[in-house]
């Protein structure tokens, strides 16, 4: 069975601490992620995304704070619009946006951070692999809605 | 590409967690550390039992010294439990603290998943992530700098002169700068106050004296604040004097002047309900005790002088030359309390408001009914005088109306408009108190029994509804409503309307905020840095919230925000110096384009365009590392300290390949 990786970027005061919560209640799930913390989910550029799909990611997970409950202020807002229009690019590229996902998790939702990673894994895991660092320029045939 | 000096290999430790069973019941975590030993820049690796228990600090400690380490790894639990233990461990040991990474491999690992064989493979590419990540980590110290404690208040209402007191207590300099020729606000005007109907005026003027008095307190009324530059602990602040044309150290209250003075005009103080000269005293108890002359309409500025007041002052205290002068001052902290307005009576045309003099808003009445006002607490009509038979109060005149006007509460108009109801009742026994209502809200110690008392014993007539129309029919006013209870539609003759008006952002002050740049809501109110946990802070480092500039709030609530706002300044205050996480996002001058992008992105205004020079500068300690303008920067200038784009990409390396 293929087993999809998928690359986290997690903002420090909710989703991460809600991958800790979920380890702190023992919510066993898929362990197809990895997770990078970062302060704020805006401080992910959408360089870091496409550089983890070059790099063997086969999808892209994005946690922030939900809205009006950002750390700093309005940090999820900003990611909101850019991951917005990311995936119009992603889909330029070649790349399936459903590769990427961008979700609000606080900090007391262990379990949908658990929940979330498995319907993601899956989610995935029925896209394929992706590839992109040994095709390199060979797209992906993106479907539209 | 971002600057990458080219720097000595590093000599990095890594030390691998058992957590008992708790990681090594499911990660092998002598394979993770065997598996590692030899990745660039690894010179040690390691597993033990427990590492945050005393002999695994001593080891690392040991290990820093013998092996003469530059960078440690602990793979063991969540950042947010033992980060900070093992800062220390490598600080004793002569490590800077910034140079140790915790790769998380419990809670997003071991906990989490139950295959062994996976869970280690994740749990080698977490610690190698952390490794490419430890190798372009830089010492950092934190940034210092020192707090000048003194503190600016601007606005001297209830909550103002709370906030000054506190701070002035704990034994702070105060600067209190209130724009009005007196102290005292919006709660000086009022009557009585719910739920005790303590008179407002005695329980004010004490505190009004006391701060007035206070050794450490410097009082700055009919001075506005100008413009504040600067940043937390180190604020420079310009104020604007306005010219009084009294010199209020040689007025002592005679009143000559204002019994010769000619011109009439409306009496602020109450609510142009009566009027005063142009040369005038607010109120009698008004602090600071001195005449104040409105330029506005005196005669005597004028280039044919009037003069008659000038003429009459035994003590020469009227001066026609003073102008507007600017002084500096330098504050560590500000707090703004700068009140609240009413919705205008323009805003509710179909009130009648505008038209109708016997159509009053709530501080109206409070000087109907106060023993201070216009009738000397007797409840007469504006229009006519006549004692009202009929009063009808609307509340929510303004609020919770999303579709036409504001979709908020204002919180105090249940409880007033009881008071209001309650006050008429006890004064005018054989009058009719008739409220609209939406919803009567009555949250607050003793608040709901104050109500029931109204509708109990004092025997006022409560509709639930709202009042679609009001117009005059001979003397009287007729206030069309329905009943919602009902459904049926109310038609009530009234000799007077009393509008419970919305709260709204104080008109005044909105372009000193605009200046300031404060964060403000939808509704103009002061945004508050966290709703919940930093009530009283603003977004802005150094400005504290106080009062109904916040939103509107009732009297207990204004103080108790107040003392929370001067107790924050303490805590500011009592520190050495200020210290600051110093992974920010400074910019790199040689990359940097000034196009200005990353100061949209900046909540904290820290970062600012040097026209001169043409590139983005960074107030470090305004900044709060989000990074949002370091994923925004084009040219990669701006760079996070210790979590770089560098740093980032390398870490996507070592978790993805292979």
């Amino acid at each position: 069975m293929f087993e999809p990786q998928i690359m986290c970027f997690l903002c420090k005061w909710c989703t991460s601490s809600a991958a800790d919560m979920a380890g702190t209640s023992r919510i066993h799930y898929a362990p197809n992620n990895i997770n990078m913390r970062v302060m704020c989910s805006s401080r992910v550029d959408p360089q870091h995304i496409l550089y983890a799909f070059k790099e063997g990611a086969d999808g892209v997970f994005l946690g922030g704070c939900h809205p009006g409950d950002c750390h700093y202020v309005e940090g999820n807002y900003k990611t909101l619009r850019r991951i917005a229009l990311f995936k119009i690019m992603l889909k330029d590229l070649g790349i399936d946006p459903k590769r990427l996902r961008l979700e609000w998790i606080s900090a007391a939702e262990g379990k949908k951070y658990a929940e979330t990673m498995n319907e993601f894994t899956e989610q995935i895991r029925a896209l394929g692999p992706l590839h992109l660092n040994e095709k390199a320029l060979v797209q992906e045939v993106v479907k539209d809605e | 590409m971002t600057t990458k000096p080219k720097l000595k290999e590093k000599r990095i430790g890594l030390f691998v967690c058992h957590c008992g069973v708790n990681i090594a019941g499911v990660v092998d975590v002598g394979k993770v550390a065997e598996q590692l030993k030899d990745t660039p820049g690894v010179s040690f690796s390691t597993d033990y039992v427990y590492m945050c228990s005393d002999p695994g600090q001593q080891m690392i400690i040991d290990t820093i010294k013998e092996k003469h380490l530059d960078g440690i790894i602990v793979a063991a639990c969540s950042p947010t439990l033992h980060e900070k233990t093992f800062q220390e461990a490598a600080r004793l040991a002569g490590l800077n603290p910034y140079q140790i990474e915790i790769a998380n491999i419990r809670e997003q690992d071991s906990w989490v998943h139950t295959d062994k064989e996976k869970a280690t493979k994740k749990a080698v590419k977490i610690v190698k992530s952390h490794v490419a990540k430890a190798r372009q980590n830089e010492n950092l110290d934190p940034i210092k700098v020192d707090v000048n404690r003194r503190a600016l208040i601007i606005g001297g209402g209830v909550s103002g002169l709370q906030a000054a007191m506190d701070i002035a207590d704990h034994g702070y300099e105060v600067i209190l700068v209130e724009k009005n020729p007196s102290i005292g606000g919006k709660m000086i005007q009022l009557s009585e106050t719910f739920p005790t109907l303590d008179c407002s005026q005695c329980i004010l003027t004490p505190k009004m004296v006391e701060v007035s008095r206070h050794p450490r307190i410097k009082l700055l009324t009919y001075h506005e604040v100008d413009s504040i530059s600067g940043f937390v602990g180190n604020f420079k602040v310009r104020i604007k004097k306005r010219p009084r044309y009294v010199d209020e150290t040689l007025c002592n209250l005679c009143g000559e002047c204002e019994k010769v003075c000619p011109q009439v005009v409306p009496d602020e103080f109450n609510m142009g309900l009566s009027f005063r000269k142009a040369i005038y005293l607010p109120f009698p108890q008004a602090i600071p005790g001195t005449y104040t002359l409105d330029a506005e309409n005196c005669l005597g500025l004028n280039p044919v002088r009037c003069g008659k007041c000038k003429d009459v002052c035994d003590k020469k205290a009227i001066d026609y030359d003073m102008k507007e002068t600017i002084t500096e001052e330098e504050v560590g902290a500000v707090v703004v309390a700068t009140g609240y307005d009413l919705y205008t009576m323009q805003a509710l045309g179909e009130y009648g408001g505008e038209k109708y003099d016997d159509v009053v808003n709530g501080l109206e009445f409070e000087r109907i009914l106060s023993a201070s006002g216009p009738t000397g607490g007797e409840i007469r009509r504006p229009s006519d005088g006549k004692v009202p038979r009929s009063i009808v109060f609307v509340q929510c005149s303004g609020s919770r109306d999303s579709e036409k006007h504001l979709p908020y509460c204002s919180k105090i108009c249940c409880m007033y408009t009881a008071k209001h109801a309650m006050m008429y009742r006890h004064r005018v026994p054989d009058g009719q108190a008739t409220v609209f209502y939406i919803d009567v809200r009555t949250g607050g110690k003793s608040f709901d029994e104050f109500y029931m008392r109204t509708v109990e014993e004092d025997k006022v007539l409560y509709i639930r509804g709202k009042v679609s129309k009001i117009f005059k029919e001979g003397d009287k006013l007729i206030v069309w409503g329905v009943d919602t209870l009902t459904g049926k539609k109310v038609e009530i003759e009234a000799d007077m309307v009393v509008l419970a008006m919305a709260m709204v952002k104080a008109d005044g002050v909105q372009d000193l905020l605009k200046k300031l740049k404060i964060a403000t809501d939808i509704h103009g109110f002061l945004a508050e840095a966290h709703p919940k946990l930093r009530p009283v802070e603003s977004l802005n480092a150094g400005f504290y919230l106080a009062g109904c500039a916040h939103g509107p709030k009732d009297i207990p609530e204004t103080v108790a925000q107040a003392s929370a706002a001067a107790a924050k300044v303490g805590d500011l205050f009592a520190q050495k110096e200020l210290v600051h996480e110093p992974t920010v996002v400074p910019v790199n001058d040689e990359l940097c384009s000034g196009c200005g992008i990353c100061l949209t992105m900046c909540p904290y205004t820290a970062r600012t365009l040097d026209p001169a020079r043409g590139v983005v500068v960074v107030n470090e300690i305004l900044c709060e590392g989000c990074g949002a303008c370091a994923a925004a920067c084009p040219s990669g200038a701006a760079q996070q300290r210790n979590q770089t784009d560098d740093q980032i990409f390398s870490m996507l390396r070592a978790m993805l390949r292979d």
